[in-house]
């Protein structure tokens, strides 16, 4: 039954198998990418500086004569674990500040929402570089920057679940039967709040990834020479305007692709799960 | 009743001070330190920590914060020697034109796309729709932007060189509101307002792709429910001009979802903002905040952040007024 439906959604939407075989490449590049990389990242040919794409160097070579494609495919560690690591920090913050303000309602609910506007009240991405700033210009502080402008989304839609289901019948069936809230909340609530978060989740990670490429294009975060596709993107925006094209394209062009990719499978899933939310 | 709205945009205000002033508080290096120089002794630095106030709890330093803001005092900015307020509101015209140019043209794309795309679902332009708000979210505005350059400026010549807002050889039109269309318009310049519209269509195009999407989108399904309401149909069986129908009745009902999208479409606009004007060399404040960011001064950072939430939550502000006046059946909410 579930899996026709499965069947169904993809069917009906190509896309989406599109997405996943791009995951599949990202994965692989994830575990794999030092390991497929023909160059050491790091070392510099100044020989073959600004080197256009080639047999040699499929993607070309930067400033330094790093090869393009190596840098890439090594990158893709680090412009994951960082997005993985916001999102993972928010969806298990915002769930639990989320649902325990939904479930028990009063000031708890007041508050939580009240956290949830004032993040918002910002243009995220600058109260993202302000937390950076502030917090001190290293890798783990984005991720923690990311992880706080993304909680009021996981924060709402945790709450919003959380608060039809108080007083739903298997709830007060589960309360009478002798459960402590904190066993409802992660035994009964909790199970019925994930399908609409991991369209969240989903749709979230691109963002991330898009956030956290951001902050180091401006020079935040991550620092040269270590390769991230954001950071690639800076140092070939120089080069762009003199015709070396390759320098800022590739890394753009694979930024690009993995949050098409986040994009799809959230679209994708959200068909899934609502299919009433379709559009 | 928008008096009541814009009492009810405080406690954000107030949520944006606290957050600045924490962001402050955090930010590395000791101001004390700064001020008593290499040589100070530690006595000196305890004066200077006790005159600057940052010996008093934290709920105390935050009414001094406060009351500095009150009189304009942001700080000054050590790589310019100037105060953050001047620097910041020498330089917000420039990001204000080019958001608000960023918001128009993609308000004109969006919006015509969203109407056609809805009226003839399944159609090509449905589809072309559909990939183009997919496309949108995803691009990296500032390698839209590289792209744009690289494509309009080395490879077909058309645009200026994307450096700044003005070629180095125009002057810029006398002052008045600080934007430089507006202005050349009223020195009756021509040659001016056509180089820095040349200058301008650039990044404000980056801009724009970025935020077509989700107005695209909104548009197009908000356009889609009114279209199926009983009132549409009852119209098309009078026999209205179908653009009576679509304009008169199903737009000014569809419009309502489409201004509330906009708060969102502002905090992407913002963002995006300090990107892209990296990426143009844009002499705005979101190119100032990264200088100063280099330079690790930290008064310009702070200073920044807290104009862009105050900017954001007046222009939420202005959008629940503007609500208001679309739809006055909209109750006050708070």
């Amino acid at each position: 039954m579930k899996l026709d439906h499965l069947r169904y959604v993809l069917a009906e939407n190509v896309l989406t198998l599109v997405a996943g075989g791009l995951l599949l490449l990202f994965v692989l590049a994830v575990v794999f990418g030092p390991a497929l990389a023909p160059y050491d990242p790091l070392a510099s040919d100044m020989a073959h500086a600004l080197a256009p794409p080639s047999p040699e160097h499929w993607l070309g070579t930067d400033a330094l004569g790093r090869d393009i494609l190596s840098r890439i495919l090594v990158a893709a560690r680090l412009d994951f674990g960082i997005a993985l690591g916001a999102v993972a920090l928010s969806f298990v913050v915002g769930v639990a500040i989320g649902a325990s303000a939904g479930y028990y309602g009063g000031w708890t609910d007041r508050l939580a929402i009240r956290l949830a506007d004032t993040i918002m009240a910002f243009p995220l991405f600058v109260l993202a570089m302000g937390i950076v700033a502030a917090l001190g210009n290293t890798v783990a502080n984005i991720v923690y920057a990311t992880a706080i402008i993304n909680l009021p989304f996981y924060l709402r839609v945790a709450r919003a679940e959380a608060n039809i289901r108080r007083h739903a019948g298997f709830v007060e069936a589960a309360r009478l039967a002798g459960n402590s809230d904190a066993r409802i909340l992660a035994m009964h609530i909790f199970p019925n709040i994930l399908p609409p978060m991991m369209v969240q989740i989903s749709l979230n990670l691109g963002w991330a990834i898009l956030n956290a490429a951001g902050l180091s294009f401006i020079g935040l975060g991550v620092r040269p020479p270590t390769p991230e596709w954001g950071i690639m993107v800076a140092e070939g925006a120089n080069h762009v305007i003199s015709g070396e094209w390759w320098v800022a394209l590739f890394p753009g062009l694979v930024l690009m692709l993995a949050v098409f990719c986040f994009n799809l499978l959230g679209d994708g899933l959200r068909d899934l799960v609502d299919p009433r939310t379709r559009t | 009743m928008i008096g009541l709205r814009t009492l009810s945009a405080l406690p954000n205000l107030i949520g944006v001070l606290i957050i600045t002033f924490l962001i402050t508080r955090a930010l590395p290096g000791d101001p004390a330190a700064f001020f008593a120089g290499a040589a100070g002794s530690q006595e000196a630095v305890e004066q200077i920590r006790a005159k600057l106030g940052l010996d008093k709890s934290l709920v105390e330093q935050f009414a001094y914060y406060v009351r500095d803001l009150a009189r304009g005092d942001l700080g000054t900015a050590l790589s310019t020697g100037r105060p953050v307020l001047d620097e910041i509101l020498g330089r917000l015209p420039a990001s204000l034109e080019l958001t608000l140019s960023a918001l128009m043209l993609a308000t004109a794309i969006a919006i015509p796309l969203g109407v056609l795309a809805a009226t003839r679902p399944g159609s090509w332009i449905d589809h072309m729709c559909r990939a183009l708000t997919t496309a949108g979210v995803s691009l990296p505005t500032f390698f839209t932007g590289l792209l744009l350059a690289y494509i309009f400026y080395y490879r077909l010549g058309w645009a200026p060189a994307p450096i700044g807002r003005l070629d180095p050889y125009a002057t810029p039109p006398a002052t008045v509101t600080g934007f430089y269309l507006i202005d050349a318009a009223l020195a009756g310049d021509l040659d001016v307002f056509i180089a820095s519209a040349r200058q301008l269509i650039l990044p404000a195009l980056t801009m724009a792709l970025f935020v077509l999407a989700p107005l695209a989108r909104m548009t197009r399904a908000a356009m889609l429910g009114v279209l199926s309401a009983d009132f549409v149909r009852t119209a098309r069986a009078y026999g209205l001009s179908r653009f009576t129908v679509l304009y008169r009745y199903a737009f000014r009902n569809a419009l309502l979802p489409v201004v509330t999208t906009l708060g969102m479409v502002f905090s992407f606009l913002l963002g995006s903002n300090v990107l892209v004007e990296k990426v143009f060399a844009w002499p705005g404040i979101g190119s100032f905040a990264i200088e100063s960011l280099m330079a690790s001064d930290y008064a310009p950072i702070q200073g920044f952040v807290l104009t862009m939430g105050a900017l954001y939550v007046l222009l939420n502000l202005a959008i629940d007024i503007l609500y208001r006046i679309v739809d006055p059946r909209v109750e006050v909410s708070g």
